[in-house]
């Protein structure tokens, strides 16, 4: 029956019940959109933080530590700025730093995980005892040794934090490469002269790419913690440039004075976290991560 | 080379499984010839090394192991087992091409199977863009799958099991290759698409005078199909003979055993 029934048609099943599925969409797909849109908000209002920002960030002005006004939404800090311009441009630093590190980390994993696990052997093994090395150390006082040994700059802090978070990235591509470099259209591509590296990148790379989505995500959020608990310790990027973490550390010592100083940074670094952790977990169910295929 | 000299003359080939724990010798020497346009089977229990035979002739090593070779592959006067692997790439595929034995795994499911055709005609034809896509069209056309140009941009799960073995067929002969290697092409199928594919194969050998290396443990799928059999045990080839006489007389017991295993419907010696 094979050959003459499967001609054009497409599966029956599709007519009711994943029809009906299809107009209520799935916790997962809940999440994922709710991600999505957060992500959207976050990104938008970073990137045009300059445009929106009422106030230049940097500019002081004599109505310190101001609760919140018509003229200043989330008052103003010690020095007179305004607290809300501050968060929206300091969003900019963090965020900047955040995604490049963890860019950094992704590249830095695919290109160990894949070599690690498709080629195998001694390679494997020098290159996984090498990440362990890193692996073992926690990874914030791993983070504050570097920063401290190179220097606080936007630079040296995004470095560190990729080669903070390259190994567990590593770990996460090479593990389902070493099985799907077993699979049959894998051995299939050999067979017809395909070379090993073109293999890698259109029959292994393509198959591990989901998990790959969600680690990336969970890293992201976990790195928005990392950033601004350095940037809190005062090894994040250096003032006056406003950073999320900063900011924090800065209006700690008033935080009975003007609990706004607080609050506004605080919810701006929890509401990115969340960001990552529900875009993660709606990755996480629609691309059906976890259970075997 | 004389016109229908061997295309493939193999002496004494062995291939040493190595891994980390063992050492397992799967290949103990054994020597054929396959002439041109030949069709040439093997057939033996599971074990019994055909596959690796299947796969030293391509120098292909299953995934994860060492394979140790020995002896000589010579193919259209060259040694296989002497070449760089560089010019062994631009054999695979071009020159000797393989089916394997699962289709529904065979394939990239996340490219099309256009796609994974064009890939090959890019890889050693040089064709690509609009000329190697009306070639896959026209190759699926060849095996035989209804409505090509719209089923090209299918993904594989889109096709059914004998479908993709014939996308795989035609992934195979897309280069004109001198001698197709099946290991098990149809172990995997139901039984009715099992002898469309063997009539396809059969034709498509017809049709370019390829040779033709059937692997498989089934009686019934090497009659009809080749013109020699080579049976296969623990490594070595216990029996070779022409299609004909394996099954009125077999020699070696082993031969007798194996054709014994194959279910009857009636008894012989029952008509007079």
């Amino acid at each position: 029956m094979s050959d003459a029934a499967t001609t054009n048609e497409r599966p029956l099943a599709d007519t009711t019940s994943s029809a009906a599925r299809r107009i209520w969409p799935s916790a997962g797909q809940w999440l994922l959109g709710l991600g999505l849109v957060m992500l959207a908000a976050l990104v938008l209002l970073t990137l045009l933080a300059p445009l929106i920002a009422p106030y230049d960030p940097s500019a002081t002005s004599p109505n310190s530590l101001e609760g919140s006004s018509a003229q200043h939404w989330l008052g103003t800090d010690a020095i007179g700025r305004d607290v809300l311009s501050r968060i929206l441009v300091g969003g900019r630093t963090t965020l900047f730093v955040t995604f490049t590190a963890v860019a950094f980390a992704l590249l830095a994993g695919l290109v160990l995980g894949l070599v690690s696990g498709y080629v195998g052997g001694w390679v494997d093994e020098a290159i996984m005892r090498v990440l362990d090395v890193v692996f073992a150390f926690p990874v914030f006082l791993l983070a504050i040794a570097v920063v401290a040994a190179l220097g606080p700059t936007v630079p040296n802090l995004i470095l560190t934090i990729a080669i903070v978070y390259t190994p567990a990235m590593s770990r996460v591509v090479r593990a389902p490469v070493l099985s799907v470099k077993k699979w049959d259209h894998v051995e299939a591509a050999r067979s017809i002269g395909m070379s090993e590296l073109r293999i890698v990148i259109r029959h292994v790379l393509p198959m591990v790419v989901s998990p790959i989505v969600v680690a990336t995500s969970l890293t992201l959020a976990q790195t928005i913690f990392t950033v601004t608990a350095l940037s809190f310790l005062g090894l994040g990027p250096p003032p006056p440039d406003p950073n999320w973490g900063g900011m924090l550390a800065d209006a700690r010592q008033f935080m009975e004075l003007a609990p706004l100083t607080v609050v506004g940074p605080a919810v701006a670094i929890v509401f990115a976290t969340l960001t990552f952790i529900i875009l993660a977990n709606g990755l996480r169910e629609v691309l059906d991560v976890g259970s075997s295929r | 080379m004389t016109a229908d000299g061997p295309i493939l003359s193999v002496r004494d080939l062995t291939a040493r499984i190595v891994t980390r724990k063992q050492t397992v010798e799967a290949v103990k020497g054994i020597t054929f010839d396959i002439k041109r346009g030949e069709a040439v089977g093997f057939i033996g229990e599971s074990g019994c090394g055909k596959s690796v035979t299947a796969r030293a002739i391509m120098r292909l090593a299953p995934e994860g192991m060492r394979v140790d070779l020995g002896g000589s592959v010579n193919f259209c006067g060259q040694d296989l087992l002497a070449v760089s692997e560089t010019d062994m790439r631009n054999i695979r595929g071009r020159r000797i091409a393989m089916v394997f034995q699962d289709p529904m795994t065979s394939l990239n499911p996340v490219i099309t199977v256009g796609a994974q055709i064009e890939d090959m005609l890019r890889r050693h034809t040089g064709l690509s863009g609009p000329a190697a896509r009306e070639r896959a069209i026209e190759l699926l056309d060849q095996v035989g799958i209804p409505f090509p140009a719209r089923r090209i941009d299918d993904y594989p799960h889109q096709f059914s099991g004998g479908m993709r073995q014939r996308a795989l067929i035609a992934i195979a002969i897309s280069c004109d290759p001198d001698l197709l290697i099946a290991d098990e092409p149809t172990t995997a199928l139901d039984v009715t698409v099992q002898a469309q594919i063997l009539r396809l194969l059969l034709r498509l050998r017809e049709e370019r005078g390829m040779s033709l290396m059937l692997i498989t443990h089934d009686f019934g799928v090497v009659a009809g199909m080749v013109e020699r059999v080579n049976v296969m045990y623990g490594g070595r080839i216990v029996e070779t003979a022409g299609i004909d006489e394996i099954f009125r007389a077999p020699s070696h017991e082993y031969t007798r055993a194996l054709l014994d295993a194959v279910p009857r419907l009636h008894r012989e010696g029952a008509e007079p």
